[in-house]
């Protein structure tokens, strides 16, 4: 009821008015008839973007913990490693590291007659696996730091009271240090998978076709310039504002 | 210094990086430049975008505070790339429209400033949200006490708010900063030849892909820790004068 009450205040009430004409305006005026020929194309393309989100979220918060733990409580051997990876995905853009991985990798691998007669070739002669390597791994750099900072701020009290009742540790880092970790850093992890949905285009330049590259063909095929424009922010906003309630929802599951 | 690179057998990747013109070092330096030079402007263009977003989100009226938080929200939940090409497009239809109502005709715009444009535009939304919370974290009372001198609101701001939230935005406008210079690679899509752009046209060129864009990683990098240390001199010195949690030591 108080966030009704909120948007209830006059001004706002204008300036919905205001934006529901506009939304008209655009409606009316803009030209649309391009929808209806794009739609499974775009649908295509939609899916492919949070296919990619989701999958390479997953697995690079899985490298993201070794990584954090390495930096948090590692010997040098392995937190040294570690670090210098977070620094160089972090230092570098992920343009570069995908360009880097595709062109490079994909230009040094047919030089090699075993992998190009391994069982691997149909797949690494497509871009897509670049694309979610790059993607994993620049997600997984960003993450490590964050999960650094998680498991170095758990309380140690926990961590003592789980060994005092002599539970082995693999148990006592599944149900205590990780669940404990991931809650601290919940909504950073939101933010960040936010920042992973705006990089998601990126992969449309190694010719990935996600729902960037829909619209960059539509604007290429019948040079309209602004409504596909216009269409792709209004959906990375709708998936933006999707992974933002679910994970409040998530927030608001675990206690606090 | 030739004999080492035959034995390491980096002959070649010294040869194609050379400065002279059969390397392309060269070009590579040009790309450094043009980057640098964009994400300085786009960094500075959003920090006075960010001074007056800060302000109007912290004391404006409710109309200009709902219009800010709009445009920090929008801006943040959009890819960069999409912002890019809409800004991009605006910005040349407003001006070419600008240009031919007074007259001119075709106005080809420069990359740089195309590209300082959007960036700014975009570093405005964060850094706003940045000097927000930096300015919150101002004991009020410092600020009321130049208010009851009677200091006008731009001294105040001038000589009491900014030097007292520098030390709480330098780690957030740290980290702006580097997601400028990192932005900037990708303007290489609308064709502007910063680093990353120069990069693949070299690496296309000679096909030496892989040495061509780990050089360029490596400028980035270099970019990075050089600016990392600066902004930890900045930091050190903003924070001059307040008690050291540390404790004992000095």
């Amino acid at each position: 009821m108080t966030a009704l009450r909120a948007l209830m205040q006059p001004h706002r009430i204008v300036m919905m008015a205001l934006f529901a004409l506009l939304i008209l305006w655009c409606a009316i005026s803009l030209r649309w008839d391009w929808i209806p020929r794009y739609m499974p194309l775009a649908l295509e393309g939609m899916w492919r973007t949070i296919w990619i989100l989701v999958v390479t979220s997953v697995l690079g918060f899985l490298l993201a913990v070794p990584l954090g733990l390495a930096q948090a409580v590692g010997p040098w051997y392995l937190a040294m490693p570690a670090r210098t990876f977070c620094t160089i995905i972090r230092g570098t853009p992920l343009l570069l590291q995908i360009w880097l991985l595709y062109y490079g990798l994909g230009s040094l691998f047919p030089q090699y007659p075993w992998i190009r007669s391994s069982e691997l070739w149909p797949y690494l002669r497509q871009a897509w696996p670049y694309a979610v390597l790059a993607l994993t791994l620049s997600y997984a750099g960003y993450e490590g730091e964050v999960m650094r900072g998680a498991f170095a701020g758990v309380n140690k009290g926990q961590l003592e009271a789980a060994r005092s009742f002599g539970m082995p540790r693999l148990t006592m880092f599944r149900r205590i240090w990780l669940p404990l970790a991931v809650r601290n850093v919940l909504p950073t992890l939101g933010g960040e998978t936010i920042l992973q949905l705006k990089a998601t285009p990126l992969v449309a330049t190694i010719t990935v076709i996600d729902i960037y590259a829909v619209s960059s063909r539509v604007r290429s095929d019948t040079f309209i310039v602004y409504e596909p424009l216009l269409l792709l922010a209004a959906i990375y906003m709708i998936i933006a504002g999707l992974i933002t309630l679910a994970f409040r929802r998530f927030e608001n599951r675990v206690p606090g | 210094m030739e004999p080492i690179l035959e034995t390491l057998g980096l002959a070649e990747a010294a040869q194609l990086l050379s400065l002279s013109p059969p390397g392309w070092g060269a070009n590579l330096l040009r790309g450094l430049a043009n980057s640098l030079q964009i994400a300085f402007g786009a960094f500075g263009l959003g920090l006075v975008i960010g001074l007056f977003g800060a302000y109007g989100k912290l004391n404006g009226g409710p109309i200009l505070r709902d219009l800010l938080a709009i445009y920090t929200t929008v801006i943040r939940a959009v890819p960069e790339l999409v912002l890019i090409l809409i800004l991009y497009y605006v910005g040349s239809d407003l001006i070419n429209k600008v240009a031919s109502m007074m007259g001119y005709g075709r106005i080809e715009i420069s990359g740089v400033v195309a590209g300082i444009w959007v960036l700014g535009v975009v570093q405005g939304a964060y850094s706003t949200e940045v000097l927000r919370g930096a300015i919150k974290a101002v004991p009020p009372g410092q600020i009321e006490a130049a208010r009851a001198f009677g200091m006008p609101a731009f001294m105040t701001m001038r000589r009491v708010t900014i030097p007292a939230m520098m030390a709480f935005a330098t780690p957030g406008l740290a980290n702006l900063w580097l997601i400028a210079t990192k932005d900037t690679a990708l303007l290489a899509i609308v064709g502007f030849s910063e680093l990353t752009l120069e990069t693949r046209q070299a690496a296309s060129s000679t096909r030496a892909y892989f040495t061509f864009f780990v050089a360029a990683g490596a400028l980035y990098l270099m970019v990075t820790l050089f600016s990392g240390a600066v902004f930890g001199r900045i930091e050190k010195w903003a924070r001059r004068g307040q008690p050291s949690l540390k404790g004992g030591h000095k």
